[in-house]
This record gives C-alpha cells, structure tokens and sequence, in this order.
C-alpha cells in the first residue's frame, strides 16, 4: 500500500524538512504527496520532481486550518498504510488530531525507521532514544527531519493529480498571520546555523550575530533563555521545545548549554562554542571551543570571516 | 465557563536522565518529579482567566499514579478550584489521556480545556490535539496569547516563521506555548490554603476508558555521546580550523 506524506511548501517550493520525510517514507511504500493551502498548486511541480516520490495531489488553495485538513486526511487515509507530515509547528499540529480520529497513537518526532511497524524516536529531551512497534493497524506519523537525510529535489517525475474534498467541520476561522520575510535560509535546512543564548543580552546585540550569519549565508537561531528574555522570537528558538537542528556547522554564541538547548542541535557535524565561562557545559559537545567574551570575539570573527 | 486544566507528572526538568542498564526505560526512581513546565502554563493561563472574571471555576486533573496529587496540589496552589486524579500505575500513552480527559470534560463540562503543548518526558506533542480531535472542537495549539470574545476565542499561534491567529467557536482546546504567560510561585499561604481543596479519585474503568498502550517499547537506548573537541586560543584559530581541518567554511 503507498504512503502518504503531507508537505510544507513556501513560494513555490518544497521545504528541505518535507523532502527529509520523503526519504523517511520511501522505506515504507510508494510515496504520494499532499500539498494543501494557497501556492499548493504553484509548488506541485517542485514536488513531482523530488526523487522516490510517485504522486503529487493538490488540495484547496485555502489558509490551512487544523480541523478541515485533519478531516481530508481522514477521508484519504483509507488507501495509505502510513500516513507521515514533518515535525513542523504544521506537522505537528493536524497529525495528532488526525490520529485521534483514527483511533491510532501518534508516533511523533521519528528519527529512524527499523520496519513498517517499528520506529526509533527521542524522549527526554534526546537524552534517550526509544524503539517502538506499533499495534495500530495504521501509522501516523511526524519525522524529525534533521535524522535523515533529505530526498534530492531532482531525479522524479511524479503525476500531479487534485485531491479529493472533505467537507469543513466549521470549528475554527483563519484570521490572519504575521510571518517575517527574511532572506536568510530556514532554521532547519540551513547548513550553517549561528545562535546566540541569554548572554547576548539585548535584542539589539543579535545584529553582530546576523552580520556574521550574512557573511557565512547561515541562519539564526537563539536558545530557550534568550526568547524567555525577549531577546528572540519564539520562531527561532533551537532546542526541545523550539526546533531541532543538524547542520554542518553549528556556532553557539553565548549559550551555556542546558540540556534542552543540546537536545536541539548535538547532531551537528561541527560544533563551536564561543562562551567566557570556560565551565559552562556547551564545551563539552563542542568541536571547537573558545572562551572569550562574545563582544569581543563576534566582531573579530566576522571581520576574519570577510578576510 | 469552567475551565479544565490537564497536568502531568513528569521527571523535574533540571534532572539528567539515566537508561536503565538492561534497556527497558529510563531510571524514574528516587528521582525530583514535578509538574511538566508547560502545564504550569496552562494553570497560569486559567488562572489569569478567572481573574479577568473570564473563567468561574478551574479544574486541574491529572492522569497517572497516586503521587501525581502533588501536581494537583500545586495547580490547586497556584489558584485552581478542585482537582481530579484519575489514577493508573502503568503507561498513559497520549490517546488514552485524551479518552480519559473526553470522559472527564463530558462529566464536567468544561468550555475550555488549557494543556501544555508538550510533556517533556515522552515529548509527544499530541494531548490537547487528539482530545480535540475525539470531542469534535477546535484547536488552538502552541498558543502565544487568547482573548475570549463572546462565543468564540481568539487564538495567536507560535507558527514555522511567525505568528498565525485563528478564531475558535468555544467550547475548544488551547495548548500552551512558552510565550503565553509566566507561571506564578504558589504563595504559602494559598499552599496551605491547597491542603483543603477537594482531589477526588478516580480510575480509568470507572470511565469506562480502556488504556491498553498501542506502543510496545523494544529498548531504550542512550544516544551516541558527543566527544568534547579542544579549545582554541583565537577567533584567528577558529577560523583557520573551520577553514582547514573541519572544511565547513
């Protein structure tokens, strides 16, 4: 039977995390995917074209809302073994639902597939991983996309067909968003991620990190304490209640290192920290450590950056 | 409107976990327990309501063992009314805690039901979606701020690059994110003034709720540690090694 994966895209395009999905679904059936919501029809050829995928469906051009498209994946479920969405605030917030009206358990946040039934996923803040089979006749599932390996862009050649309709249970109305335009890579596709922690101290002081995040085209995050502190959006926050990460290269600027900062980036290929208390834990998952006071040492560094 | 708020006992966040040796979970014993971080949210958030004189009475419940009175009392310290402890010693997965918070909501009649949008011990993320899902109402998860406004209630959400805002016809669910409130410190006076609150007890047959686990555990394992690398003296020798040795840049 295939698999259905439920897709995030954004200008035309399909998110990196959506396209880690893919690969995660490829090891269960032959993957469909399903892009609802306004630009759903504009981002089907970019989802035809990712490699492994069979078949691209294209649903209202609407803003998504929880309730109607839990309902339209409920009524698509029937002919999918798997049903899978990325740990995305999107991901995570239909496929519980959808879930629930399955009468199935939830397998959140996978970081490996073992057999169509069986599945490794994180608790504890990733201090733990656990291996659990499901009795469920069918899976729901969201992918901690930053486990595997993203499916290329290029290599498929899927159809593109409408999907069916389902009708809206009218719980719930979109009123609107403020979503910021940057320019700089998303959080959790980016190859490069700099994130600065309480010791940035002002939100204004987060502009010597973003000129070093321009140099190096990375992205920018912030640890828990620095959204507590308002000194970052919520959006950006790296850890286990914020997003997870596993670029090539992770700097953390002035992060101590708490254990639900490390749960979000510790799978980073390269770590470094740059903080000026030599105790603080963020040195013992670092790669490279400098103890310096960050004032200092940003500067510096985006001036030997520019060299 | 009452409100129903669920909290959960969980392992203290500060506390590093252990594997148990032979595979089979995590080491839960002797360890601080307390209630889950964002649930403290979510009893803030029902707090403020009754104060505005927006909720008129907060019920906190908690599914899990007997000890799990403790975070009922501290939800009752913190300004809840009356608390209720469906009691089960073994696994709760995310489905059987809606089934039984279903079953509660239909005796009590919330139009409100506030939860924490993760537990950070199984880090599901799924509660307050599945509950619901099974009730049939909307859902305003990873909530930032709620205004009620007449039937409905407006929900600002912690959305992939922003902020969303939705209506909810009431009654609904709202799962708590980080930015919605700071929870308060229960006074000693309203810890005492908990002590006489009423908890009542029940179990998830008096509810008629069946609680099977659909996940089977195989193993619990400890992820790969990460070596501690070496210091270097300079932003110079940085970027020389990101440069030369570790090739990132």
């Amino acid at each position: 039977m295939a698999v259905l994966v439920l897709a995030d895209h954004k200008d035309g395009g399909i998110t990196q995390p959506t396209r880690s999905t893919v690969a995660a679904a490829a090891a269960l059936g032959d993957v469909h995917v399903l892009l609802v919501g306004e630009g759903a029809a504009a981002a089907a050829p970019a989802a035809a074209k990712i490699a492994g995928v069979a078949k691209v469906l294209t649903g209202a051009e609407a803003p998504v809302l929880a309730e109607p498209l839990a309902a339209l994946l409920v009524a698509m479920a029937p002919g999918y073994s798997h049903l899978l969405a990325p740990a995305s605030a999107s991901g995570k917030n239909v496929m519980p639902r959808v879930a629930a009206l399955l009468d199935v358990q939830i397998l959140s946040d996978i970081s490996g597939v073992v057999d169509a039934d069986t599945f490794i996923r994180p608790i504890y803040a990733g201090n733990a991983l656990a291996t659990v089979k499901s009795s469920d006749a069918k899976k729901v599932i969201t992918v901690r996309a930053a486990s595997f390996d993203p499916a290329p862009a290029e290599g498929g050649s899927a159809s593109v067909e409408a999907a069916p309709t389902a009708a809206d249970p009218g719980l719930s109305t979109f009123l609107g968003a403020e979503i910021v335009k940057s320019e700089r890579p998303e959080l959790t596709a980016a190859r490069i991620v700099i994130s600065g922690g309480r010791a940035m101290a002002s939100s204004e002081n987060f502009a010597i990190i973003e000129k070093v995040a321009d140099i190096l085209g990375a992205a920018v995050g912030a640890s828990r304490a620095a959204v507590d502190a308002g000194y970052a959006p919520n959006d950006m926050q790296v850890g286990q209640t914020g997003k997870i990460v596993a670029p090539d290269l992770y700097i953390a600027v002035g992060i101590s290192g708490a254990i639900q900062h490390l749960a979000g980036m510790k799978d980073s290929k390269v770590i470094v920290a740059i903080n000026k208390d030599e105790e603080a834990p963020i040195f013992q998952v670092a790669d490279y450590g400098l103890v310096a006071d960050l004032f200092k040492a940003v500067p510096e560094l985006e001036a030997e950056l520019a060299k | 409107m009452k409100v129903l708020v669920p909290v959960k006992r969980v392992v203290d966040y500060n506390v590093k976990v252990r594997v148990k040796a032979d595979g089979s979970g995590v080491e839960t014993a002797n360890v601080k327990m307390s209630m889950n971080p964002f649930d403290e949210i979510a009893v803030e958030e029902a707090v403020r309501l009754k104060e505005k004189g927006v909720a008129t009475e907060i019920i906190a419940v908690s599914a899990g063992p007997s000890a799990a009175q403790e975070q009922i009392r501290t939800a009752l310290a913190m300004g809840a009314d009356r608390g209720i402890l469906v009691e089960h010693d073994g696994v709760l997965e995310p489905l059987a805690v809606a089934k039984i918070l279903k079953a509660i909501v239909a005796k009590e009649g919330p139009a409100l039901v506030i939860l924490g949008k993760q537990a950070i011990d199984d880090d599901m993320s799924a509660t307050g979606q599945m509950l619901a899902a099974l009730l049939g109402w909307g859902q305003g998860t990873f909530a930032s701020k709620i205004e009620k406004d007449g039937e409905t209630l407006k929900v600002t959400r912690e959305v992939d690059g922003g902020l969303e805002t939705v209506s909810l016809k009431l009654p609904a669910i709202v799962t708590t994110d980080l930015r919605l409130n700071e929870p308060r410190y229960a006074s000693l006076p309203n810890i005492m003034k908990a002590r006489k609150k009423p908890i009542e007890t029940v179990k998830p047959a008096d509810l008629g709720v069946d609680v099977t686990p659909r996940l089977s555990v195989l193993k619990v394992e400890e992820p790969a540690k990460r070596q501690a690398g070496k210091k270097v003296g300079s932003v110079q020798e940085l970027v020389e090694k990101l440069r030369n040795e570790a090739k990132v840049i």
